[in-house]
């Protein structure tokens, strides 16, 4: 069950900006500490940061997830651009088609607990994360 | 929102704010190297103190800015890199590779008067 949900809409850097600063302010309220906000923060800002390098607009979205016993940050970032033909290439370190470090996924999971990927040429890929308070 | 960039006699100094988009980090790199050909500044201070979040795109605007200003003839150094942020970049797998850093402004200056030492 979550409590809250926000829904940040990306189509533009400014975009990347809100919904790291709006992912930050949700993984304080839920108790995380501020080291593992800033972890959750710089997964959504590669998360969004795909969205608009691959896909131009999408939209992230922040909830809460509350467990039998503990407490976590849900994040998805969502698209309808082109999708990931190999996502298992996609997975791996130093991987990238737009000329950028090529380490968002990978990192990605690296930076987080949970992590699931459904991608389909053509009609979008979809990234969940999540995060569990220690 | 711009990064306001400061002349200490050969050294510019530029400090970021908490929430800076790509299109300000790019800006910040054209107005770095502008002023470094324009003062003939011989150093560069990037004070990354407030700073929340460095992902990808920082990072690399980062080493580009500190490869630009060296073939300027300049050096660059990166200060203030909060510890939850290197930890952060260390799990994502960004590395400033060839990009000096120190703790904070005084020792980025420090840094920088010793370079200029050997220099001379």
């Amino acid at each position: 069950m979550s409590r809250v949900e926000i829904r940040v809409t990306i189509s533009s850097d400014q975009d990347i900006v809100l919904a790291r600063q709006k992912g930050r302010s949700l993984a304080l309220e839920l108790g995380f500490s501020s080291g593992d906000a800033t972890l959750i923060a710089t997964a959504i800002s590669e998360l969004a940061r795909n969205i608009v390098s691959y896909a131009h607009s999408g939209e992230i979205v922040l909830k809460d997830v509350q467990g039998s016993n503990r407490v976590g940050i849900a994040v998805t970032a969502s698209d309808s651009g082109p999708g990931i033909p190999d996502v298992g290439q996609a997975l791996r370190d130093g991987f990238s088609t737009s000329g950028s470090l090529g380490l968002g996924l990978p990192g990605v999971r690296r930076l987080m607990d949970d992590f699931e990927i459904v991608s389909k040429p053509g009609q979008g890929t979809k990234v969940g994360v999540k995060k569990w308070r220690p | 929102m711009e990064v306001p960039i400061l002349k200490q006699g050969q050294v510019l100094i530029a400090t970021f704010q908490a929430a800076l988009s790509d299109a300000d980090l790019n800006q910040l790199r054209s107005a770095l190297v502008q002023q470094v050909v324009r003062f003939r500044s011989r150093g560069v201070i990037v004070d990354v103190t407030a700073m929340d979040v460095m992902d990808s795109f920082a990072s690399r605007t980062l080493r580009e800015i500190a490869h630009m200003i060296r073939l300027r003839g300049a050096e660059t150094v990166i200060v203030g890199i909060q510890p939850e942020v290197a930890f952060a970049m260390v799990q994502l797998g960004l590395t400033l590779e060839g990009v000096a850093t120190a703790l904070d402004l005084e020792e980025g200056l420090a840094y920088l008067n010793q370079k200029f030492k050997t220099m001379n």
